[in-house]
């Protein structure tokens, strides 16, 4: 009966495969439920844009996606999200490996205290993805020309990554982030201590990136949800409310309290 | 327009009278805990830079073969017990020519020190060619004589309460006239162990008693400390039981350390026979007692690593035990280094659980590892501090002072430590 319920409220986004689909999911952290019964799809090669105030639970829906929550003691996660048709979730699925295909990237840029090459290079190291020194410095100049960041650090790799610049840091953990070829890259809100250059600067990656990669992207900003997703998820009081293309979220919500956070009358 | 900002309201008054008395009660604090401190160490240094001086006495010795090796065998055991002490005496006597009585010689010789043949006895046998010439050697004093040169002995007070009598007090300026009295660097008090008599005694056996101890200390402490933060800190799960585990190891650092001490007696020398008096069982018994102290400062540090770290490895595919040991552990190692080192400098000040298990016996060898018998430091002190002779009060402030140096030198490493490894992140 629940599983009829769940697949009546799933909200149909795009025509492309979804990726990643959700279904029924509810979070809670110790009594406190933080999600719920939320549905979603993520279409294949887009950027999913999760938007809605502070405290509406959408950094903590994203986080189910790559098991984040899991290092949460007290949190719960029930209901189901599959990634390629395989339930998450499920007892036999290793952790590891599901993080190493869903990449994540944090809204403080989080570089290790380590050299901006063995920032990137750590990835393909603990999961075994290089041959010798040689691929696996392929990988990380790779990485570092797939995140824009090739170019103004080509000659100090063994710096420390913390010596960068925010804009910079960001760029950094999104090159060790793809160092580990993921499918999906999950963003939590990562442009939010940027100045608007920098957060220019990434935005403009995040397209070139998602020829390549998924992208689902939480941001408290909606004209960046305007200006970089093809889907916009709107949240509030850890109910998706709405969601659907971006176009027709911005220019014509079905959903009153969608229309009054665009207006900006809440949030 | 009103004034504002110019003139000042009682409120205002007072808020700041209130400031400035509180930086003044702040100011006086630190100035009474200073004075106290500086009172200790001026008292400490003021009783104990004379140990570090000794006086010795020139005496021109004839090696007579006769006396030293009778039989001419020239075997280093026999050298080092041939009878020297007339052989000393009749070189005094060259310069105390009045001294011929049986009474008068006997007092002659007390004004060196009753090692000095032990230290002939080693010359001799480094150096079997001296048999046969006269040399001039330094021998040292008596510990009265010693007190005397120093100026600790008032000759003018009433005779019947000084050791060194106005007869010795003579001789001793017979021997100044001659040029032969000299306070040199005391340097037995660095080489070698405890002794009855204060000229001979040394700090060398209980130092390495407590470097052995420590090491015993930091070798089981360490590794069993930081694992149980890791696991407590990353691992464990937040419930009764790591609740239970965590105030008691709370309530451990809160015992008093003479109860390690009987439980150290009770557990390692009765139940397992491990060998008494060593520093084996004495760096045990500290480890028990430091434990506490390394876990708590290493959740502690565990805990300030910024949870970011940790996302930043795990959203990468880390395991918990590739994102603890990889970024966690490292980032807190410095930290981590800094707790154990404190702990250890508590654990290296540390009288009472010693005593317990038998490591306050009078030990004259220098111990060559972790189970021949021997003393610590403080316990030293403590000993020399109940020890009657008037020497042993220099020794016991420059023991203490070598003490102080030793934890200075450990928190200093401590800090170097820290800048050293700390990175930022």
């Amino acid at each position: 009966m629940e599983k009829n319920m769940t697949e009546e409220t799933a909200a149909q986004t795009d025509a492309s495969t979804p990726i990643m689909t959700a279904r029924g999911v509810d979070v809670f952290y110790g009594k406190k439920q933080a999600i719920k019964n939320v549905s979603l799809d993520i279409p294949e090669n887009q950027i999913t844009a999760l938007i809605g105030p502070s405290g509406c639970g959408k950094s903590t829906f994203l986080r189910c996606f790559n098991r984040m929550n899991d290092t949460i003691d007290s949190c719960r996660v029930t209901g189901d999200i599959q990634f390629a048709g395989q339930d998450i979730y499920a007892p036999k699925v290793d952790v590891v490996a599901l993080r190493s295909r869903i990449g994540m990237v944090f809204q403080k840029a989080n570089p290790f205290p380590k050299s901006i090459f063995d920032n990137v290079a750590y990835g393909p190291k603990i999961h075994g993805l290089s041959k010798s020194k040689d691929h696996l410095e392929d990988i990380v100049i790779t990485s570092l020309r797939r995140a824009g960041l090739y170019d103004e650090v080509s000659d100090r790799l063994d710096e420390p990554g913390t010596s960068l610049s925010g804009g910079q840091q960001q760029r950094l953990c999104i090159a060790r982030a793809i160092a580990v070829d993921p499918q999906i890259i999950l963003m939590d809100e990562p442009c939010s201590a940027l100045d608007p250059i920098a957060t220019a600067i990434i935005e403009n990656l995040m397209d070139s990136m998602k020829e390549k990669y998924t992208i689902v992207i939480v941001t408290h900003s909606m004209q960046q949800a305007a200006r970089v997703s093809q889907q916009t998820a709107f949240f509030h009081l850890g109910e998706l409310v709405e969601s659907g293309e971006t176009e027709s979220i911005f220019t014509n919500p079905e959903q009153e309290r969608t229309q009054n956070y665009i207006s900006g009358r809440i949030g | 327009m009103p004034d504002y900002i110019l003139t000042t309201s009682p409120q205002m008054a007072k808020r700041h009278a209130r400031h400035s008395r509180f930086q003044w009660y702040g100011r006086l604090a630190i100035a009474i805990s200073i004075s106290f401190m500086l009172l200790m160490f001026t008292a400490i240094f003021a009783r104990g830079t004379g140990a570090f001086q000794k006086t010795m006495i020139a005496v021109d010795v004839e090696f007579t073969e006769s006396v030293i090796d009778p039989k001419g065998t020239r075997v280093e055991m026999d050298l080092k017990q041939g009878n020297y002490k007339p052989l000393i005496l009749s070189g005094l006597q060259q310069v105390v020519t009045g001294a011929t009585e049986r009474k008068d010689r006997n007092r002659l010789y007390k004004l060196v020190s009753g090692g000095a043949v032990f230290d002939l006895g080693e010359r001799v046998a480094a150096k079997p060619d001296m048999i046969g010439t006269t040399q001039r050697v330094w021998i040292a004093a008596s510990s009265e004589v010693d007190l005397y040169i120093k100026g600790k002995v008032d000759p003018e007070s009433d005779e019947a309460v000084r050791r060194l009598k106005d007869q010795d007090i003579a001789w001793v300026k017979l021997l100044q006239e001659d040029g032969r009295v000299k306070r040199k660097f005391n340097r037995v008090f660095f080489t070698s162990g405890d002794s009855r008599a204060p000229e001979m005694a040394g700090i060398l056996s209980a130092a390495l008693g407590s470097f052995f101890s420590l090491l015993v200390c930091f070798l089981i402490a360490f590794p069993l400390g930081i694992l149980t933060a890791v696991y407590l800190e990353e691992y464990a799960k937040k419930n009764r039981l790591t609740n239970l585990i965590e105030v008691n190891i709370n309530n451990l650092a809160a015992v008093p350390s003479i109860v390690f001490g009987l439980l150290g007696l009770a557990v390692f020398l009765n139940f397992f026979n491990l060998p008494r008096s060593t520093p084996l069982v004495g760096g045990m018994v500290l480890a028990l007692m430091t434990l506490p102290t390394i876990i708590i400062a290493s959740r502690s540090i565990l805990r300030s690593i910024p949870q970011t770290t940790r996302d930043a490895a795990m959203g990468l595919g880390a395991s918990k035990t590739q994102t603890t040991f990889h970024h966690v552990v490292p980032l807190a190692m410095p930290g981590m280094l800094t707790g154990t080192i404190l702990g250890m400098a508590r654990a290296l000040g540390e009288t009472a659980p010693l005593l317990m298990i038998g490591m306050v016996a009078f030990i004259v060898d220098v111990p060559k590892g972790v189970t021949d018998v021997a003393t610590s430091l403080p316990v030293q002190i403590f000993l020399w501090a109940d020890s009657p002779e008037k020497g042993f009060v220099e020794l016991t402030s420059a023991a203490i002072m070598v003490l102080l140096v030793f934890l200075i030198l450990m928190n200093l490493f401590a800090v170097y430590l820290r800048r050293r490894l700390e990175r930022r992140w």
